[in-house]
């Protein structure tokens, strides 16, 4: 039943992006950012994570799963190091993903011609 | 000469020579692919950025019109041609190489026929014995610019446009056999509100008409008087607007005698939305595909209105209406041409 929702709520959230893009004439870069934000304000009330529960990768992959880890990470810290902890933790989660981002792209960079 | 407020009349009748036509692997696959004199199978010409490519395929135009009509770069009295990369660096740069006189120009797609109606202008005034009239466009140096970065992959609506990556050259002079440059109307730039850099064909339409009926009404003459009224990139969008608003002005045209560059470069096959744009749509259309025809004497007098979108990164940004211009020159064969 995980896949049925996964490909649902996963093809919501990019239809959303599509519906940003195509209607209401969103650059790429501001759909984008506003489903980050979008991400973050869900988990912020506490809603990204039963999503995951629910749907699994269909909330994971789409780019609303990376502001949900920023504000993940953030609310963890916060929790066991006080106030500091929403700026040690807004990486917390996501180092794997932007460590990756830079080193893949680096490698990327050095075999083929990244100047487009 | 001067004729009406903004059309001239050239009585000295300028020829072109000959021209020339450079394209890049898009254009190789084109539907007029056969009327280029040079094709490469390489964006990069393997040369170190798209601009550079540009500016090579720029030259080899240039050298080719040259070769065609037997003349050395020397024997030049200028070079007037122009793009839309910053600061029409490409052309700037294949003006070095040719080491003549240079006038750059910069009046974006619509580049071919200010360059064109100048040129002509200055030969009929007996200003230059022999002028190089070209412009040049570079899908991938304009995609940077004007949209997203090329790796970005970006998605594009069906209205938009795909920018022809090639070099279009005529050589002119006051004497010689050839098709002969018998007016040309200037544009004035027409603004009615969009914003929408995917919907150029659209913005352009409103300032071709204007210059078609402005040129028409100026030299006094009918539209049925050209075999081919000849846009220059509107696409299937700005074509459609643009017969409309002809056809409530009275002029109705059908698609034997009215037809677009941007319509006509690319298959149906080819991923290019509404059709081709760019300076080079027009040039490497109008002075490969059309010229032959004129030459063999298919078509006897055309009217090229090439448009052009003069928005720029810095107007995009400051969220400005696109500003559109289009200028007309009349290309005419034969010993009736007026």
């Amino acid at each position: 039943m995980i896949f049925l929702w996964a490909f649902i709520v996963g093809g919501i959230i990019c239809v959303i992006g599509q519906i940003m893009f195509d209607v209401f004439k969103l650059t790429p870069a501001h759909t984008l950012t506003s489903l980050v934000v979008l991400g973050a304000i869900l988990d912020g009330v506490g809603l990204y994570e039963p999503l995951i529960d629910f749907a699994g990768a269909g909330a994971t992959v789409p780019i609303t799963s990376f502001g949900n880890s920023l504000v993940h990470g953030a609310m963890e810290e916060a929790q066991q190091h006080g106030i500091i902890g929403v700026l040690t933790g807004i990486f917390e989660v996501t180092s794997a993903g932007i460590s990756a981002a830079i080193v893949f792209g680096v490698i990327a960079a050095i075999i083929f011609k990244p100047k487009g | 000469m001067l004729q009406g407020q903004r059309t001239w009349i050239f009585d000295n009748k300028p020829v072109i020579l000959s021209t020339a036509t450079v394209g890049g692997p898009d254009e190789a696959a084109c539907n007029i692919s056969k009327d280029f004199d040079l094709l490469h199978d390489d964006m990069w010409l393997q040369q170190s950025s798209f601009e550079k490519a540009q500016t090579m395929m720029m030259e080899e135009a240039c050298d080719i019109a040259l070769n065609k009509a037997s003349l050395k770069a020397d024997e030049i009295n200028f070079f007037i041609s122009g793009d839309l990369t910053n600061q029409i660096t490409p052309t700037t740069f294949a003006a070095k190489t040719l080491e003549t006189a240079y006038l750059g120009l910069f009046s974006a797609c619509a580049t071919v026929t200010q360059s064109l109606a100048l040129s002509a202008f200055l030969i009929n005034a007996k200003g230059a014995k022999y002028i190089l009239s070209g412009t040049s466009s570079h899908n991938s140096a304009a995609e940077r610019q004007f949209r997203y970065p090329t790796e970005y992959g970006g998605q594009k609506p069906p209205t938009s446009q795909y920018t022809v990556t090639g070099a279009g050259c005529a050589l002119l002079s006051d004497s010689g056999t050839g098709p002969v440059v018998t007016s040309a109307t200037i544009g004035k730039i027409v603004d009615m509100g969009i914003t929408d850099p995917f919907n150029m064909g659209g913005a352009m339409a409103p300032a071709a008409v204007d210059t078609i009926m402005t040129h028409l009404r100026e030299r006094k003459i009918d539209a049925s008087y050209y075999d081919l009224i000849l846009t220059g990139d509107l696409g299937e969008i700005g074509h459609a607007i643009s017969k409309e608003m002809l056809e409530s002005e009275g002029i109705k045209l059908d698609d034997s005698n009215y037809k677009d560059c941007g319509m006509t470069i690319y298959n149906e096959e080819q991923a290019v939305n509404a059709g081709g744009s760019g300076p080079a749509c027009a040039a490497v259309t109008t002075y490969g595909h059309f010229i032959k025809k004129i030459q063999k004497g298919e078509l006897k007098r055309i009217l090229l209105v090439a448009t052009g979108a003069l928005h720029s990164p810095l107007s995009m940004n400051q969220k400005d209406s696109i500003p559109a211009i289009a200028h007309a020159v009349s290309i005419e064969m034969g010993s009736d041409s007026q």
